[in-house]
């Protein structure tokens, strides 16, 4: 009965990536979006580190769904997130000390990303632990897609390189360095979104 | 530098230099979904200030007197039970646990409360109070205030927090209202399709922290007057 009204396992794997793409379809996450996006290595390592919680979070969600009481699902589902951060939290700061400095508060700030309680409140405290793990996946992937194109973007114009290897050189590019800057992630995301937008209504019209 | 400069240089570089929305990025969901009009998207500012501030002034209890490294309750609890007259304990990996714990019971309180005694005031706030409990900005900071609470040498007293959390919700006020005139007017205008909506509120957003990013290097100013002003 379920199954036929929820969507299975492979159509949430493959919702999160593009078509229900967290960030340029649901607007889900704007906070680690524009904040980590100033280089690849930063985003990546946040899109990970919202990977781990996501699924973990959706594993445990899905597991407890029949234990779950109404009124008070929305506190246990932010306690659970939050103590998978607090996990996340000390491997970065153990293990990648330099990238935990440069992220900063917003490692912690996974916490109130409303992708992830969006996440469980639609799908995992509903149906069973392995569509959770395939949405999580999902999820993850497109969040990390998302992370990837702004960061790149900005990463490549504000100062010529992509991971830190140079692709620009400073004689043919000068750097713009307000892309690095806040106003720099305002733009590109707004920009980018217009540009997903714009693609959408095109493939409509052929369609 | 004496107190007061210290207080109103925080409070100065929470609200404008360092502005929660346009420099940190923190309460953009509000910030893009609340900022149609501007009555709403002041009623939201205020209400975010008022949570901020209950929030810091708990967070800063909890973690000066419990959470922090050396923090004086676990300690004593710790040298009571084991014995050992100088042992210290560091709570510090519960933080994040507690902060939302109390984030999350604070805006319960505050909504029963506001119902309670203040209706006109819970008419107007109502629809946004449980929606702060996701608000980063809280979050952050409170974990700003933990951030300065960290080296024993060199303590937040309360307000200094509270002048950040007030700072910032000040900020994000500001930031919000001066959305929500703008959007006003954009409402009015040709936007490329693709854009409307999200993407020229974001683009508009972008333009307000170049503006923003014009107060940098005002706090050095400010110190310099002050101090003048104080001598």
């Amino acid at each position: 009965m379920m199954s036929n009204q929820e969507p299975t396992a492979l159509e949430r794997f493959i919702n999160g990536i593009l078509p229900e793409n967290p960030v340029y379809r649901q607007l889900l996450g704007m906070c680690p979006t524009l904040a980590v996006t100033n280089g690849l290595k930063p985003a990546m390592t946040m899109a990970g580190a919202t990977a781990f919680v996501l699924i973990c979070a959706n594993i445990m969600t899905s597991l407890m769904r029949n234990l779950l009481k109404p009124h008070l699902r929305i506190l246990v589902f932010t306690l659970t997130i939050a103590t998978f951060v607090t996990i996340a939290d000390k491997f970065l700061a153990a293990y990648l000390y330099p990238m935990s400095k440069v992220l900063g508060p917003y490692v912690p700030l996974i916490i109130v990303n409303c992708l992830i309680i969006s996440r469980c409140e639609i799908c995992s405290s509903k149906q069973g632990v392995g569509t959770a793990i395939a949405d999580g996946f999902g999820m993850s992937i497109g969040f990390a897609l998302a992370l990837a194109s702004i960061a790149g973007v900005r990463e490549l114009l504000g100062s010529g390189t992509l991971f830190g290897f140079e692709i620009l050189s400073p004689e043919i590019w000068p750097a713009w360095g307000i892309m690095v800057l806040p106003p720099g992630a305002f733009l590109t995301l707004g920009l980018l979104l217009g540009l997903a937008e714009w693609i959408g209504s095109m493939k409509k019209k052929t369609a | 530098m004496d107190i007061f400069t210290n207080l109103i240089l925080i409070f100065v570089s929470a609200a404008l230099i360092n502005n929660f929305v346009l420099h940190y990025f923190v309460g953009i969901c509000p910030f893009l979904g609340v900022s149609r009009k501007v009555d709403t998207a002041f009623g939201m500012g205020l209400a975010v200030t008022f949570v901020i501030s209950i929030a810091a002034f708990l967070s800063w209890t909890f973690t000066y007197f419990i959470l922090r490294p050396e923090a004086p309750l676990p300690s004593w609890v710790w040298q009571t039970v084991s014995g050992e007259p100088t042992a210290t304990v560091d709570l510090s990996v519960l933080s994040y646990i507690m902060y939302i714990f109390v984030i999350a019971s604070s805006v319960q309180f505050v909504e029963m409360y506001v119902r309670k005694f203040f209706p006109p005031l819970y008419k107007s706030f109502g629809v946004f109070l449980p929606l702060i409990t996701t608000n980063c900005a809280i979050l952050f900071a409170c974990l700003e205030i933990m951030k300065n609470l960290q080296d024993p040498t060199n303590l937040w007293g309360l307000g200094q927090a509270m002048a950040l959390a007030v700072g910032g919700g000040v900020g994000f006020t500001i930031a919000i209202s001066i959305m929500a005139g703008i959007r006003e007017d954009l409402d009015l205008c040709d936007v490329p399709k693709p854009l409307r909506g999200a993407g020229i509120a974001l683009i508009v957003a972008g333009i307000m922290a170049m503006a923003f990013m014009g107060f940098t290097g005002v706090d050095k100013g400010l110190e310099g007057a002050l101090s003048a002003l104080l001598k």
